[in-house]
């Protein structure tokens, strides 16, 4: 594939606050094993795509490990692969160093590395959208129509609340973008809304950032989409698949739910032929369910231990879950660990959490009860 | 080479047997890469023992069926083997200038590949066997072998002594000096069964290896001649004891029996504790448990999607039970369904199988059932009995019948 990959680890942290204390929207973790970045990265190898710059801000460290030498993902390549771009800082005396706050500050901050790219085509993508997407699809029709930037959409009849923080294309009836609207109103009608995922011709790409430079624009859809429509060619691909958007902690609970309540939307996702959503492999034994255990309705990674009793939930890989502890619609990460006769509804324990014996805990859907990394309650 | 710093020890796994007693299951694959455990081949845990004892340069000696277990092995990456100088090399037969020859026993493989063990000029050798499940620091061997002043060492397994003499047994003195070599003794002295691993000095190996591949007369094994040949010249030979887990699984009754000593509370073989046991994995979807499942005392796996019965099994990648199946002390390998109703007792189901509504396989082991294996890419019919102690052939039409 002639198309090279940008990923943005940090826009939309702000979203899941807590989830992302620590690590970047790119690697909060998701469905028993993934990060949030295994969907963009998959999408893009699934497309053919190996050459990859993923963009960095702050608490990426995670994310490194993560990603690695990018061998799960098949991008440890000799020529190409997967590379992390870390914020540009100088000890330079006479430069201000100021870290990117905006789409486009990180573009014009990795303006360098897409100079250097040869592909004639860009896939830039965020982490906040979670989609199993055939790329290969959209950069043909962007090459169809000699677009400079196809934004994928999803068409939504009416745009609710949740959608606040995107951004909605106004189209005209060849599906050329006319305007776009930042922070739609609820209750708009027939909208195409941003799914964050983009294919731009390189070139265009490379002089839109150039411009943005020598201009010191700061809003990519301002100043480039909304300023430039009416000349250039901007367009929209309408996705028709699946797709889960995390705009909030509830949402990001309501979203893993939601994996559990549609078997359909699970398959949707996670099993498309020739389409698999690649992950860091852990090495874990199987998972192990006792005598006593009693599971329903849930999704369940490997190395776990399971004595009690697990109803609509999900569990990352190497959570304990010890004799008659009850744990409902709640979602436990990596290496948990619930003691004996715990009971916990409506959580969200993030990494290393240690549930003592006979605790009990519940929040509410709307607003699931986090524990913080590591703690111990 | 002078840049790079030799090896004390380079490690070479007998990968080459058939393992005929595994009977269906290794119609199409060697005995090495027989699946194990829920996501493991049997090779993962020699080659997991050689990177948890440091040993970075494992040649692997393949000849029957290798493609699955070439593939399997790759560039050793999953077992951290991947290095730039050493790592894991498959080292299958060749073609020489005086021609070309199979490997004729486990003597005259590794005779073949003595060129492979002087490129890394190594002080010691090890010899492996890949048809054992265990968890074993080699280091500790290699340590006790050059506090002896060994020229051999033979890691032993104590053994109950009326089972003695399906080993090979070593009889030692009080410092566990090797006095005597017998292989399957009909009144064995010792309860110490040789366990297939072998250090050896380089030196002394390569002689050895060179004057029995002259010997016409040589079966050209370890046990039949070198190690006897050793004994008779009176080398120094120790025993090296080793207590922990320790399985050969090379017969279909203790493949199973294997398989479910990882069950249990406290189970006879913990994968959870001790070392990591390496193995190469694809990213599968998480395990998905349905509202109907019943799940007790099993190992299952990634891909997996159970909304049956479960009990007492090691369930592999990718295997759907549906509503009202059930399955019980049974191994399920990778990519199997298991329809609405079917019964699967005390059976080994190999890979790629289908299992039709209301089939039943096998018969309940609490009811003196005898064990059932199903060979890979077997299609079972609905409503079809397969009795028990049958081995249904790998691709078999016995029991798919036309609806």
């Amino acid at each position: 594939m002639n198309a090279a990959g940008i990923i943005f680890s940090n826009l939309h942290d702000r979203h899941v606050p807590e989830l992302t204390r620590t690590r970047t929207m790119a690697s909060v973790p998701f469905a028993c094993r993934y990060r949030l970045i295994d969907f963009a990265l998959s999408n893009m190898v699934n497309s053919g795509i190996s050459n990859i710059s993923v963009i960095t801000h702050d608490n990426y460290r995670s994310l490194m490990e993560h990603i690695g030498s990018g061998k799960d993902w098949d991008l440890a390549r000799r020529s190409g692969g997967v590379k992390l771009l870390p914020p540009f800082i100088t000890a330079h005396a006479n430069v201000h160093n100021e870290l990117y706050s905006s789409r486009l500050e990180a573009l014009k901050s990795i303006a360098y590395s897409i100079n250097e790219m040869k592909e004639d085509y860009v896939v830039l993508s965020d982490c906040d959208v979670i989609c199993n997407i055939d790329l290969t699809a959209v950069i043909h029709d962007h090459i169809e129509h000699g677009a400079d930037m196809t934004m994928i959409v999803k068409r939504l009849p009416v745009v609710t609340a949740d959608e606040r923080s995107r951004t909605i294309f106004e189209v005209d009836n060849d599906g050329r973008i006319v305007d776009c609207i930042k922070q739609p109103e609820a209750g708009l009608r027939d909208k195409d809304v941003s799914l964050n995922i983009w294919v731009a011709t390189r070139t265009y790409l490379q002089s839109a950032v150039q411009d943005a430079i020598a201009h010191g624009y700061k809003s990519f859809t301002h100043d480039v989409i909304s300023k430039n429509a009416s000349r250039r060619n901007y367009r929209v691909y309408r996705f028709g698949g699946t797709y889960a958007d995390i705009y909030s902690m509830a949402g990001y609970f309501k979203e893993s739910m939601a994996l559990l309540s549609d078997h359909e939307r699970w398959d949707s996702l996670f099993n498309v032929d020739n389409r698999p959503i690649l992950t860091r492999v852990r090495n874990s034994p199987p998972t192990k369910y006792f005598k006593g255990a009693q599971v329903s309705n849930s999704m369940i990674a490997d190395g776990c231990r399971i004595e009690g009793r697990v109803e609509n939930s999900i569990i990352f890989r190497g959570v304990r879950v010890g004799p008659h502890a009850v744990v409902k619609n709640s979602i436990l990460f990596q290496d948990a660990y619930i003691g004996e006769d715990a009971d916990l509804n409506c959580v969200i324990a993030d990494k290393n959490v240690i549930i003592r014996e006979r605790v009990r805990l519940s929040g509410h859907p709307e607003l699931p009860f986090y524990i913080d990394k590591s703690t111990m309650l | 080479m002078f840049m790079y710093k030799k090896k004390e020890c380079v490690a070479m796994l007998l990968a080459g047997g058939q393992g005929s007693r595994l009977y269906t299951l290794t119609e199409r694959v060697a005995k090495p890469a027989v699946p194990f455990g829920g996501k493991y081949r049997i090779i993962d845990f020699p080659l997991s023992n050689c990177v948890h004892s440091d040993i970075d340069t494992v040649g692997v000696l393949t000849q029957y069926q290798p493609l699955v277990l070439n593939e399997y092995i790759g560039n050793g990456q999953p077992w951290d083997l991947d290095r730039n100088y050493g790592g894991v090399m498959v080292l299958p037969p060749y073609q020489g200038k005086k021609g070309g020859d199979w490997y004729r026993g486990t003597a005259n493989a590794i005779y073949q590949n003595l060129n492979f063990i002087r490129r890394y000029d190594p002080d010691y050798v090890l010899i492996l066997s890949g048809d054992h499940i265990y968890n074993m620091d080699y280091n500790k061997m290699l340590e006790a072998h050059k506090q002896n002043g060994a020229d051999a060492t033979i890691a032993v397994i104590e053994v109950p002594i009326e089972e003695a003499s399906r080993f090979g047994i070593m009889n030692t003195d009080d410092d566990m000096r090797i006095i005597e070599f017998e292989e399957k003794p009909p009144q064995p002295k010792s309860n110490k069964a040789s366990m297939g691993i072998y250090i050896f000095n380089t030196d002394i190996l390569t002689d050895y290896l060179i004057r029995d591949e002259a010997d016409e007369n040589s079966a050209k094994d370890f046990g039949k001649n070198i190690i006897p040949a050793m004994l008779e010249d009176g080398l120094k030979m120790y025993a090296y004891p080793f207590v922990g887990y320790w399985k050969d699984v090379g017969t279909l009754d203790s493949f199973w029996e294997a398989n479910m000593d990882l069950l249990g509370e406290n189970p006879v073989f913990d994968l959870y504790s001790g070392k990591k046991v390496f193995s190469r994995t694809e990213a599968r979807p998480p395990q998905y448990i349905g509202a109907s499942a019943e799940l007790s005392d099993s190992l299952i796996t990634e891909g997996c999607e159970i909304y049956g019965k479960v009990e007492h099994s090691v369930l592999f990648g990718d295997v759907r039970i549906e509503p009202g199946a059930v399955v019980r002390d049974s191994i399920l390998m990778g990519n199997i369904s298991v329809e609405a109703g079917a019964v699967i007792e005390y059976a080994i189901i190999d890979s790629d199988c289908s299992i039709g509504a209301k089939a039943q396989v096998g018969k309940s082991r609490a009811a003196g059932g005898k064990l059932t294996i199903v060979g890979a890419e077997t299609e079972i019919s609905p409503k079809q009995v397969v009795p028990d102690g049958i081995m249904v052939a790998a691709g078999s039409t016995e029991y798919k019948k036309e609806a």
